[in-house]
């Protein structure tokens, strides 16, 4: 591996794997919120087409999604997508469905004689949501966050193959070039997993802050507790976890 | 709009060909997922640190890099000196392996689930270790993550399309080969129609075997 090669593919692919995460985590958070809080709305219609939402999308696949956003609907709709955006669209979208579980989930986890002491103060619902009933669930919510957010990471690697000059693209060129493969994929590794491991320190901050405004305790877990996170949601399935399997502990 | 369906009629044969590699590559990643899982997940609960660290950082490591560039390495890297090995068989160890680290989690939970008295059992009737495993704790513990075992088929499924970038010809691979053969766009929104009618059976499927099998 040269400097030149360095300069001029990787160190910007690496800008643009950060690029595309924070990118796609933000769109996938709006979405999470949209469809999580549609998916617990009181009118009938909204929680079906918001059902309907996440089951579409926790049935697709994310990379024949991109793909499908990325070759497809140009040529059938005839619009151009500049950049990255195509693949920041797709994993926003795809990974806003998982997303929209936790905050469903979260949200029912939050003790019903909060909702209720809500409707007695004649709360109305956005009163109740925002003061009362999403602060306490924020702080549940941000473990399967956080894993999601990783997995987010990892599909930014997709983004490659509809030819966006990533890093994995920057190392899958490299290869191309000299034939010299060994390097610049070990390298890869270490930089996404090194991301993560930032990723979930970040995480984890958020997660300190969130749980002492409510007046718990702080997360357990040293510096090699582990990236991932049991919580009650598997944010890889989109499902209830395996966290509160079993009954004896 | 210049959507023409006899396209998608062309793309039938190669599409049906992509499925039966596709559900090839499910099928081999599942078995080594399951089977591998379930040797990290016994290995981490091992009382010498020499097995548990080394394995630990191992899934670590899988389970929180991406795997589309653990399938270049295998399938790029580790020739040069290991074994070669086709596309479509590179992708069933690595989709095995990668999610291997994620089942293992799954087993944890189930191992972690058995009553502390059934261990406490198996020791005052002194049962060789292995016999421990096999015949108390491992048939309690799995009986209760099949759901969630189950959800991580559909996961890997979703995820396989991505052997297409090493050139094994699934759905995704045969979808892009006719595609740019014969300049048409229609066969990638078939095989994308695909995974919704196969995935979502199945996660309705699952969801009724788990009010079933766990309560």
């Amino acid at each position: 591996m040269t400097g030149a090669f360095f300069q001029s593919w990787f160190l910007p692919g690496v800008w643009i794997t950060v690029q595309v995460t924070f990118l796609s985590a933000a769109l996938a958070f709006v979405i999470s919120f949209v469809i999580g809080l549609a998916r617990t709305a009181p009118s009938r219609i909204v929680r079906i087409l918001a059902g309907i939402y996440f089951e579409v999308f926790r049935s697709t696949s994310s990379l024949v999604f991109m793909f499908w956003i990325a070759f497809t609907v140009p040529m059938l709709f005839q619009i151009k997508f500049i950049g990255m955006a195509a693949g920041v669209i797709a994993l926003g979208m795809t990974y806003g469905a998982y997303g929209s579980e936790i905050v469903r989930g979260a949200l029912a986890a939050v003790p019903p004689a909060q909702r209720e002491a809500g409707i007695a103060l004649n709360f109305t619902r956005v009163q109740r949501l925002r003061r009362i009933e999403i602060p306490q669930a924020w702080p549940e919510m941000l473990p399967p966050f956080n894993n999601l957010l990783i997995e987010l990471l990892k599909g930014t690697s997709l983004v490659s193959l509809i030819v966006v000059a990533d890093m994995t693209f920057a190392g899958n060129l490299q290869r191309l070039v000299t034939g010299d493969s060994a390097p610049v994929y070990t390298l890869l590794l270490v930089v996404y997993f090194v991301l993560a491991f930032l990723l979930t320190r970040g995480m984890r901050l958020l997660e300190r802050r969130a749980k002492a405004k409510l007046g718990q305790a702080p997360p357990k877990g040293g510096l090699f507790g582990g990236l991932r996170e049991r919580g009650a949601i598997d944010a890889v399935t989109g499902t209830a976890g395996t966290a509160g399997t079993g009954g004896a502990k | 709009m210049n959507w023409d369906w006899s396209n998608v009629d062309a793309f039938m044969p190669r599409f049906w060909d992509g499925v039966l590699v596709t559900l090839q590559a499910l099928a081999g990643g599942v078995v080594i997922a399951f089977a591998l899982g379930l040797v990290w997940a016994i290995a981490l609960r091992s009382t010498h640190r020499w097995v548990r660290w080394p394995v630990a950082a191992f899934t670590e490591f899988v389970r929180n890099t991406p795997l589309l560039v653990q399938l270049f390495f295998l399938f790029y890297v580790v020739p040069s000196w290991g074994p070669s090995m086709s596309p479509l068989v590179t992708g069933i160890v690595g989709l095995g392996l990668h999610y291997s680290t994620y089942t293992s989690e799954v087993y944890r939970a189930g191992i972690d689930g058995v009553p502390a008295g059934q261990w406490e059992a198996a020791t005052a009737l002194s049962l060789p270790k292995s016999r421990t495993w096999y015949a108390v704790i491992l048939p309690q513990a799995v009986r209760r993550v099949v759901p969630a075992l189950g959800n991580y088929v559909i996961v890997m499924l979703k995820e396989s399309p991505q052997l297409a970038a090493i050139g094994a010809l699934e759905m995704l691979g045969e979808a892009r080969g006719f595609s740019n053969e014969t300049f048409t766009f229609e066969a990638i929104s078939v095989v994308g129609i695909a995974f919704i009618v196969i995935a979502y059976p199945a996660s309705v499927l699952l969801r009724a075997l788990e009010r079933r099998l766990v309560r």
